[in-house]
């Protein structure tokens, strides 16, 4: 070593010049409730089963969304629709119990891909804390938009036509 | 003589409110500066910027569980902390807050007691304190807190000798071991850091070590030996230690700008036509800014450099600093001979 880094002072003075340069630079904390971190268009958060236009019910219980879970985090039981249910479900068959686990679940999205009908979508919103692990086991109470027009979620950033294009798209063998 | 009396216990407790109102706020302090210099914004919920911080800590140190190891020396173990916070606040008493503030044609001093002696009595207050740390970490029946208390006593032993050879130049300089005679020579801009730079780092690295503090915190270096000397204790006794550490911290940068900055002195004073009692209030106030920058500067060196190994602590002390010192002493013993 030099005299000069023998001596530390330089060095020393050198540090503290640094971190006072911090001292008035811009800081990174977001403060959490009040300000919150803005999200990408299409982020890949909590679930939403999706209603058609009359509020009915867009899932037909086909289970692809399922299969196509690399985390096998979604279960469902089909049922059929009875007489005057016609309001309720788009399609003869619905899904009378679909639950997601979302300490299961790694939101890669292919559920949302699998899907033919347009049911399921990845949404901006996050999966808050619970203290139970049954907490985390969303059935249709909270994986369903709700009905008012109002309070529909809005997917049509994930939804977009090339996509939709791509799904409609009958010479290719998926969709067949 | 009663008015002289009652003057004084005024004096004294209330430089021992503001000592302990420093010390709450430096925490807080101390954890804002730490943010602002790693880019955060430090703690901000307690009130507003976060002033009820100090309050809140206090509350839940005294809220805690009071635990005490069973093989401990229970006498021992509660006096550690309590020497510990009682020398932290004794050295105060010698150093001038300002001057002589002037009430009905008496003048009363800003200085609880004008020793003549003044430095020689901080520097024994001062290393008495290591007692303090000593009989914690023994109490406390643990390796960890033992050798956190072997490692404050051979560290504040050996700094305190540089520390004091660093003095020893200023003194010579003043003629006088009286603070207030200290402070009254370094009229207006007359500082004594003009003529003893290289004492004033050496006093200023002595007292980073004094006062356990980064680079120097090896006492209580939490790698290597969990908490240190206070591992073993909790809730308001452990309150008092660190509440201590940031006193000393006070208190040393308040002797650091009385030696070396000019104490309450500030640039054209004279120029200022003001009554002696207005003179001596801004005084206190420049005083106490002085502090707040050395105390900034305390914080700012913690947040900057990393712990220093303890034989580099050692080599630094015996074979660095100590030497310097003493050519500094020669030094200014040459030029005032010349003069």
């Amino acid at each position: 070593m030099s005299f000069w880094e023998k001596i530390y002072l330089p060095a020393v003075l050198n540090g503290m010049r640094i971190t006072f340069s911090h001292f008035f630079r811009k800081k990174t904390t977001i403060r959490y409730p009040e300000k919150k971190r803005e999200f990408s268009e299409i982020y890949r958060g909590r679930h939403v089963l999706k209603r058609d236009d009359e509020g009915r019910e867009r899932c037909t219980a086909c289970g692809l969304c399922a299969v196509a879970c690399p985390a096998e985090a979604i279960t469902m039981i089909a049922d059929e629709r009875r007489p005057g249910e016609e309001n309720l479900y788009r399609e003869e068959k619905y899904a009378s119990v679909y639950e997601i686990n979302m300490l299961r679940c790694i939101f890669c999205g292919l559920c949302e891909e699998a899907c033919p009908k347009e049911a399921i979508f990845l949404t901006k919103r996050i999966i808050p804390a619970d203290y139970e692990r049954e907490g985390f086991i969303f059935g249709k109470d909270k994986l369903l938009e709700p009905l008012d027009a109002d309070k529909r979620i809005d997917v049509s950033k994930r939804e977009t036509t090339a996509v939709l294009k791509f799904k409609k798209d009958k010479t290719k063998k998926h969709n067949l | 003589m009663d008015t002289f009396i009652i003057y004084k216990t005024i004096l004294a407790s209330s430089i021992l409110i503001l000592s302990l109102l420093v010390a709450m706020y430096s925490t807080l302090i101390e954890r804002k500066v730490a943010g602002f210099l790693q880019d955060r914004l430090g703690p901000d919920r307690a009130g507003p910027w976060g002033l009820f911080q100090p309050l809140a800590d206090g509350i839940k140190l005294f809220f805690k569980e009071e635990f005490m190891p069973n093989t401990a020396d229970k006498f021992l173990y509660i006096l550690g902390p309590s020497l510990t916070m009682l020398i932290a606040l004794l050295t105060s008493a010698a150093i001038p807050w300002g001057s002589d503030l002037v009430i009905n044609g008496k003048s009363y001093p800003l200085q609880v007691a004008d020793i003549n002696i003044g430095i020689l009595y901080i520097f024994a207050i001062v290393s008495i304190g290591v007692y303090g740390i000593m009989i914690g970490g023994w109490a406390s029946n643990n390796k960890y807190s033992l050798l956190g208390a072997i490692r404050a006593s051979s560290q504040m032993i050996s700094y305190e000798l540089a520390m004091s050879l660093s003095i020893i130049s200023v003194v010579m300089m003043t003629g006088s071991l009286s603070l207030k005679d200290i402070v009254g020579q370094q009229h207006g801009f007359n500082w004594n850091i003009w003529y003893q730079p290289a004492a004033f780092i050496i006093f200023l690295v002595c007292a980073f070590a004094e006062c356990n503090r980064s680079p120097f915190d090896l006492p209580e270096c939490e790698t290597e030996l969990v908490g240190g000397y206070h591992t073993e204790y909790s809730s308001m006794k452990l309150g008092f230690y660190l509440f201590a550490e940031y006193i000393n911290m006070f208190i040393s940068a308040a002797v650091m700008s009385t030696l070396f900055f000019g104490g309450y002195n500030f640039p054209f004073m004279d120029k200022l036509a003001v009554s002696p009692n207005t003179m001596a209030l801004i005084g206190f106030f420049v005083l106490f800014a002085k502090i707040t920058f050395l105390g900034f500067v305390f914080m700012w060196v913690r947040w900057t450099l990393p712990r220093f190994r303890y034989d580099q602590l050692m080599r630094l002390g015996w074979r660095a600093l100590i030497p310097l010192a003493i050519l500094n002493i020669l030094i200014t013993g040459i030029v005032i001979l010349v003069k």
